[in-house]
Parts: structure tokens; C-alpha cells; sequence
């Protein structure tokens, strides 16, 4: 059996057309059909929230919805569930600081 | 400005949750004559089990991240050809009775995520429960560092999504997709099918990493050659391992993780027979992720909303309390799969049939084909695999010494960041003795996840160090998922009934089951 396989060669993955996603302002290429966690993972990130009381770095735990560490702001939107939310061409997601509501920019 | 409500026409059933088990039960009434709605919180019907990649990701060979695919093929094919009609992207919130009698309203929100879109109301005359499982996990020191997965979510991300935890940002051009070294850690059989889908796909799995032993199955002898095809399971995730050379630690859990913006290494320790670690036994293992969990919990949120009776199983957890027909203790309610105790997916679908049947039978459909021949046969499965999942349960219950792995900085609730030292005050200081009483006090299990990534642990430190009391009730969580205000806004009137209090909560006690 193959080692290095990649999961999309596994299952013979014949995608529709890639397009590109931003995380924090930095252009990533995901697939149609990807949740946007999958799509951050697929590019190496692994967090993309910080907590509100410790400001730690989280990004998908559960990957089915349950746990919400995975939530993330979305084109303005905070708190969305990366992991159920699906990629769509031109979705600008940021890194969410604590419970998401703070005004850009404010720190 | 709320939404209205939608009501969709009436049914004779509505099934909550398109795993095996609800696809099982859907395509069974559906097949005998009743009109179902089969609503699923998904995007497509398979559940956890049979998650599989959306359309757009092109997937020409789905099976070969799946075992028994063929199986799920045919019920989708089934549930197509049917009456019933699939509401996918609904997430069921509660259960109520209707005001008119023997009606139930099914009350759900819409969309990706629950958040957008409107909220939906679908009356049934029946409601089959087939809400499977979450996993259930123990916190160690480090388990929130970004790459720290569940093991379960590992699978799911890698079904529906086509990626590894722990990838490395790499160059353009270059494969994505291979390369993660992801160790695997908990308890329970899934750890060796998450392992074995891992490295099919193209992970290094530097160890899987159990805390239980697996000699605990040969104590049961004729439970093991009545399930030969749970040892045939087992054989193959252990050749597909013994193949990609992954090394199996058991009486072992990861006691830290190492990193601070992801992870970096874990450190592997031995454990006792009560699962306390032994002392100087820990080994670093360098890995980009670790995929963890502690076996599964049965998803009974709607359930324990309507008052149905639950017992407790050999694990702790609780399960609820069906008769042979799979009904619960409310009538009219009733559930299959891993609702009524973990047992995988074969006795899931066994249970799914078995409950389309008895509700046809229950709501005047045809007469099941196969007649009691069928029903006695499935009747027969379902024992000797529930005789299984009650060996299972046994095998991998979290020994009680698993909590001198935390230290007081360690955050157990991971919503509300509450370290083990203030759950511990909280438990000896403050006198409490519940996981409801450490939330009230600690804010632990208040959070968005409503304790269902803590709700073990806090129940166990809160219990630490004391005689066994009254075992706790199962959490009721009356809004089973998150609901915008606008959403219950909309419902003016038509879901404000109290839903009871389940047997098990209003007793202050548990029957003895499991």
C-alpha cells in the first residue's frame, strides 16, 4: 500500500475548480465541498480563535459542531463553526479574539 | 425581524438524525407504508459513520475510507426510492408534544451551522431518536493546544473534508495532504479504526496509544464467538496497522502534550490498573497532532427533554431505557442506535429496522414483509450485539485513576477555561458534590459546548475522594442545540409546554440497569 498517499488521491478526488479563500488577510486555495476548517487545515493552520479569558489559540477539536472551538469570524460574522460552515470563493475568515464582538481594529 | 415559522406537512413519523440507525428505521417505515420525514443536522444522510465528502470534492472511490460502504449505498438508494422525505441541514433543538393530542412537533433550525437561516416546525404522529453518539473525552495537560483533535473529529474532518491534523504549511505545488505524524490516543475500539483511516490516507501514526488492556475481552469467551465479525474487525484495523508499522502501547495514555501554539511532542506514560499513571514511566513521542478520545457518549439531549427513563451503563454513562420494541418510557418516542448504549453499526441498523417495523405495526402500516421471521431474527442480532457493546463498555470504562494525570492548571472546561485546581476547591472547599453544583460555582460545563466535552471529568472530580452517593442524573440541556433569540421569538404559542421531568432526574435516583 501506498504511505504517502494523500487522502484526496485515497478516494480518487477529481474536484470541481479550487478557489481561494483569506485567512487573516492571506490568500488560500480551498475546494468546493471543504467546510472552511478543512480548508485551514489543508493549508497547515491549526488555530484560528484565541480564548477570551487566557487568549489561547484554538482551532477545530470535535469536527462535528459539538465543542465550538472551532468558531471563527466570517466575512464580518463572528462565531460561525468552522468546522460545518462550507468554503465559498472569496471568504475572508479572521482570526476571532474572545467572544468575536470586539469593534475592528480594537484590541 | 423573526422568521416565521415553517410548517411542513404532517407525518406519521419523523426520525431525528440520519446515521444507521435512522436511515435504517426511515427506509423500514417508510418501506411498510408510513409517511416519514428523516431530518439530519448534515448536509448529506450517513451520519458519523458514513460521513463522506460532498459532491464538489469529486470523491470517485468514497469506500475507501469506509468498511461495508455497499451497506450505506443500499439504504441511500432505498430511502431515495421511498416516500420518506430527507430534511437535511436541520438542527433539531426539542422535542414537545403538540397540542393536539398524540402529536408530536419536532422544532429545528436550518442551514450549515444552525445560524442563518429559517427556523422550522415538523408535526409527526410518531418520533424515532437516532441522535447516535458524541465522544467523551478526559482532560490531560496540554489538551488544548492547537493539533490536540478528537480522535472521532480526526475521522470525520478526514471523511468529509480529504485532510490530516498536524499538516506543515507547505510550498505551492507540493502534495497536500501526506506527511502528518498524528498519534492516536484513548480508549476504545474506534482508536484502531481512526488509526488504521489515517494511515490508509496518508498519515504517520507514530503510536496508538490505549489506556485499557485488551485482555479484557477474553474473559468473555462466548460473548467474543457469538460476534465473530467484531474479531474479524479487530484483525483487520490490526493487520492495516501492523502494515503501516504502528506501534500499539496499551495500559498507556498521553499524560501532556508539548507545544504551545501546536503541538509538538507528547509524552506517552504507563498506566496502572486503575488508570493512574506510573511514575517515571513517560516516553516523548515527536508528533504534529494527536487525535484523542475516550469512547462515545450517547447523545440523549432530546430525550432526557421529553422525560424519558435512562439508565446507567458499565461505564457510567447513561443510556436510555427501551423495550423490546425500542420504545422509550414516553409513548410515542422512540430511539435506536447508540441512544439505547454504544454498540457500532451493525446493531444500529439491527435497531433501526427493528423500531420502523414496530412503529408500522403501532400506526396501522402494512404488515412487514418477511413477517415475524424478519423480526425474530433481528430480535436475535440485537442481543448478541448488545451483549457485545455491554463487554465493550466493561473493557474501556475510564479506570478512576486517571485523574492524577491533570495538574491544577489544566483546563477541564475548555468554553470557559476552569483548571482542575478550581473544580477541586470547589468539590472539597465549596461541598459540591454534582457536576451541576461545580458549574453553578465554577462556570464549569456553562459554555457553548454545555459540558459535553467536560461533562465526564467534572462529574468525576467532583465525586473524587468521596463515598459513592447517588449516582448524578444525565444533563438536560433543554435547547439541544444553539437557537437564535429571533428564532424562539417566532414560536409565540406553539412549543411552550413544560416537557416533564425525566423518571431517572425526579427520582433523585438510578435504576440499577447496564
Amino acid at each position: 500500500m501506498a504511505r504517502d498517499r494523500s487522502p484526496a488521491e485515497r478516494v480518487g478526488a477529481v474536484p470541481d475548480p479550487a478557489f481561494e479563500i483569506t485567512f487573516d488577510g492571506r490568500p488560500l486555495v480551498a475546494l468546493p465541498g471543504q467546510s472552511l476548517a478543512a480548508a485551514l487545515w489543508a493549508a497547515g493552520i491549526l488555530a484560528w480563535r484565541t480564548t477570551r479569558v487566557g487568549g489561547r489559540p484554538r482551532g477545530a477539536f470535535c469536527g462535528i459542531g459539538h465543542c465550538f472551538d472551532c468558531l471563527a469570524t466570517v466575512n464580518g460574522a463572528p462565531n460561525r463553526r468552522a468546522c460545518l460552515v462550507p468554503a465559498r470563493p472569496g471568504d475572508a475568515v479572521t482570526t476571532q479574539e474572545g467572544h468575536g464582538h470586539a469593534a475592528p481594529g480594537d484590541r | 425581524m423573526p422568521h416565521p415559522v415553517t410548517d411542513d406537512p404532517e407525518y406519521d413519523l419523523a426520525v431525528i438524525g440520519a446515521g444507521p440507525a435512522g436511515l435504517a428505521g426511515a427506509v423500514a417505515a417508510a418501506e411498510l407504508g408510513l409517511s416519514v420525514a428523516l431530518l439530519d443536522a448534515s448536509s448529506q444522510p450517513g451520519g458519523q459513520f458514513y460521513r463522506h465528502p460532498a459532491p464538489a470534492l469529486g470523491a470517485t472511490r468514497p469506500e475507501a475510507l469506509h468498511h461495508d460502504w455497499a451497506t450505506f449505498t443500499a439504504l441511500r438508494r432505498r430511502l431515495a426510492d421511498s416516500t420518506a422525505t430527507l430534511l437535511a441541514g436541520h438542527h433539531v433543538w426539542t422535542v414537545v408534544r403538540a397540542e393536539a393530542r398524540d402529536l408530536w412537533d419536532v422544532h429545528a433550525v436550518t442551514g450549515a451551522d444552525g445560524d442563518r437561516d429559517r427556523p422550522v416546525r415538523v408535526r409527526a404522529r410518531a418520533v424515532l431518536l437516532a441522535t447516535g453518539a458524541y465522544e467523551r473525552h478526559l482532560p490531560f495537560p496540554g489538551w488544548t493546544v492547537p493539533g490536540v483533535v478528537g480522535a472521532g473529529g480526526a475521522q470525520a474532518m478526514l471523511k468529509s473534508g480529504l485532510v490530516l491534523p498536524g499538516l506543515r504549511a507547505s510550498p505551492a505545488g507540493a502534495r497536500p495532504g501526506a506527511g502528518a505524524r498524528v498519534v492516536v490516543a484513548g480508549s476504545g475500539p474506534l482508536l484502531l479504526a481512526v488509526a488504521a483511516t489515517l494511515a490508509a490516507a496518508g498519515a504517520r501514526v507514530p503510536a496508538v496509544v490505549e489506556a485499557s488492556g485488551y485482555l479484557g475481552y477474553a474473559r468473555h469467551p462466548r460473548t467474543l464467538a457469538a460476534n465473530p465479525h467484531k474479531v474479524a474487525e479487530a484483525a483487520r484495523h490490526g493487520a492495516a496497522l501492523l502494515r503501516h508499522g504502528v506501534r500499539l502501547r496499551t495500559r498507556s495514555a498521553v499524560t501532556r502534550v508539548h507545544g504551545s501554539d501546536r503541538v509538538e511532542a507528547v509524552t506517552v506514560s504507563r498506566l496502572d490498573r486503575d488508570w493512574r499513571p506510573v511514575r517515571g514511566s513517560g516516553r516523548r513521542i515527536a508528533c504534529d497532532a494527536l487525535a484523542v478520545g475516550f469512547g462515545l457518549v450517547p447523545q440523549l439531549d432530546l430525550a432526557t427533554g421529553l422525560g424519558c427513563a435512562t439508565r446507567r451503563a458499565r461505564d457510567g454513562s447513561h443510556l436510555l431505557d427501551l423495550d423490546a420494541q425500542q420504545e422509550t418510557s414516553v409513548p410515542g418516542i422512540w430511539a435506536a442506535g447508540e441512544t439505547g448504549g454504544i454498540g457500532g453499526v451493525e446493531l444500529a441498523l439491527t435497531e433501526g429496522e427493528l423500531a420502523g417495523r414496530a412503529i408500522a405495526a403501532r400506526l396501522g402500516g402494512r404488515a412487514a414483509a418477511g413477517g415475524s421471521g424478519r423480526g425474530r431474527a433481528l430480535r436475535r442480532r440485537r442481543a448478541r450485539m448488545r451483549a457485545f457493546a455491554a463487554v465493550m463498555a466493561a473493557v474501556h470504562a475510564p479506570g478512576a485513576g486517571w485523574s492524577r494525570w491533570l495538574d491544577d492548571t489544566t483546563d477541564v472546561c475548555r468554553c470557559e477555561e476552569v483548571g482542575a485546581g478550581r473544580i477541586r476547591e470547589a468539590a472539597t472547599a465549596f461541598g459540591a458534590r454534582d457536576a451541576r453544583t461545580v458549574k453553578l460555582l465554577t462556570r464549569a460545563g456553562m459554555g457553548w459546548c454545555q459540558g459535553r466535552m467536560c461533562g465526564t471529568a467534572v462529574a468525576c472530580l467532583a465525586a473524587e475522594g468521596r463515598e459513592q452517593g447517588p449516582p448524578p442524573a444525565p444533563e438536560r440541556r433543554p435547547l439541544a442545540v444553539p437557537v437564535r433569540l429571533d428564532a424562539l421569538a417566532a414560536l409565540t404559542g406553539t412549543a411552550a409546554s413544560d416537557p416533564g421531568e425525566p423518571e431517572e432526574h425526579a427520582a433523585g435516583e438510578d435504576s440499577t440497569g447496564g
